[in-house]
């Protein structure tokens, strides 16, 4: 009895913390967005999303079309599992959060083809994976359904840009040692070919996005102590 | 018949869903600690993928593909449904998932004891989605070489997480710099066994 008390002592106090004004971008929402960036970061932290950040990295261009596909799905869906979290039968939550994902990437497919046919072919089957990429339900089953709209929104745009990040070193060191260009635009001049320089063919195969995300993770994790696992 | 076991060894070995695409990475690299729960994830993959990819395919030929509705009335002969068929492709997925899960734990409690915990896994598991989307890229001419294209993926991705498991069990042992440990010097092995994985290209039967 006493406890229950207690409990609903408790209750209006918290209440009353969240309702009390809290600037957009203070320092616990913006942790949210820079968070996800290093310490925390999908990919080499929380090992989530792999799938697609190896196989689409040969070049930079599909890799930033990826990261803002990932971007506006993982901000999308959050949003609405946010909003819809109070709502969500706990049982059937993991078929709910797959339809709306699947939806918001049928509409960036869509809008992909219509726009950037090239990119979009080149992708192929990565943009359809989006939906079974674990950082999307990952993000979702951990956060939005545990916390409010703005937070979520932000989570989802911290970790997607945690994401992208990745993708795009991997995407810069694998197009520049692989074929010797940024974008599609050759970067490295004539003159260093003559003398006998050749481009390594081998970064281009998927051997290597393996090893250069291990790697990766080599220098993230010596520079950042805390986060070696222990066996 | 050649085609058939052509198509059952390059889906094995040559386009394996982890070594080629990286699918299926996330429980290859979450459930690969000991041997025996990679075997019991692997069968449960091999499994689901054998049944998802032939049912897909009959969504994709008689119902999302461009012109898939003619059998029901020649008015629908031009319509083309195939941007729904990622939404048909991952409801078919979880509720094949679910519907598997409760027949094994049905029919076969032992089998539904070793597999129990990593069913409800795999609905999200990308080599899945994956297989399918690749059966509707392939365009395969029957539901007998989707089934194969299925059944061979899963036998590769078995192999792939067996493999690894078995490296990591024994690498334990060994002094691995302090930073690669664990995650990082996963991701690097994997990246040799791919190489090695490299050498049965263009094998022909």
């Amino acid at each position: 009895m006493k406890k229950n008390q207690s409990n609903i002592d408790k209750t209006p106090m918290i209440l009353f913390v969240n309702k009390e004004k809290e600037p957009l971008f203070s320092k616990k929402n913006r942790k949210l967005l820079y968070d996800p960036m290093d310490d925390n970061n999908p990919i080499t932290v929380q090992v989530l999303g792999i799938c697609s950040a190896l196989a689409i990295t040969v070049q930079l261009k599909p890799a930033l079309v990826m990261s803002v596909s990932v971007m506006v799905v993982m901000a999308a869906s959050n949003v609405i599992i946010s909003l819809l979290r109070d709502l969500i039968p706990n049982r059937i939550r993991i078929i709910v959060q797959l339809v709306v994902v699947a939806a918001m990437v049928i509409l960036v497919d869509q809008v992909l083809r219509a726009y950037a046919y090239d990119v979009s072919k080149e992708l192929s089957i990565f943009i359809g994976l989006i939906i079974t990429n674990c950082i999307v339900m990952g993000r979702l089953e951990a956060f939005a359904l545990g916390n409010g709209v703005w937070r979520s929104f932000l989570d989802g745009i911290g970790n997607a840009a945690g994401y992208g990040l990745i993708l795009v070193i991997v995407a810069f060191f694998r197009e520049l040692l692989g074929s010797g260009k940024l974008f599609g635009f050759q970067v490295i001049p004539d003159v260093i070919y003559e003398m006998g320089y050749v481009n390594n063919g081998l970064m281009l195969l998927s051997p290597m996005a393996l090893i250069t995300v291990g790697i990766l993770i080599w220098i993230q994790r010596s520079r950042n102590r805390t986060l070696i696992e222990k066996n | 018949m050649e085609g058939y076991l052509n198509l059952f060894v390059k889906s094995i070995f040559i386009e394996n869903m982890i070594f080629a695409y990286f699918l299926g990475m996330c429980s290859y690299l979450a459930v690969s600690k000991t041997v025996k729960t990679a075997v019991g994830l692997g069968f449960a993959v091999i499994f689901v993928l054998a049944i998802t990819v032939p049912i897909n395919f009959l969504l994709d030929t008689y119902l999302l593909d461009s012109g898939a509705l003619a059998w029901l009335s020649p008015r629908y002969a031009d319509l083309d449904l195939s941007f729904l068929s990622f939404i048909m492709f991952i409801a078919v997925i979880a509720s094949m998932v679910q519907l598997v899960e409760m027949i094994v734990e049905k029919f076969a409690p032992a089998l539904y004891g070793a597999l129990g915990i990593f069913l409800p896994l795999i609905a999200v598991n990308c080599a899945i989605l994956g297989g399918s989307l690749f059966m509707q890229q392939k365009d395969f001419s029957g539901i007998v070489e989707s089934a194969v294209y299925g059944l061979g993926s899963g036998i590769g991705w078995l192999l792939a997480i067996v493999a690894i498991a078995a490296i990591r069990e024994k690498i334990t042992y060994s002094n691995v710099p302090a930073p690669l440990r664990g995650l990082g010097i996963t991701f690097i092995i994997t990246g040799l066994m791919a190489l090695g994985f490299m050498s049965f290209m263009g094998i022909k039967i």
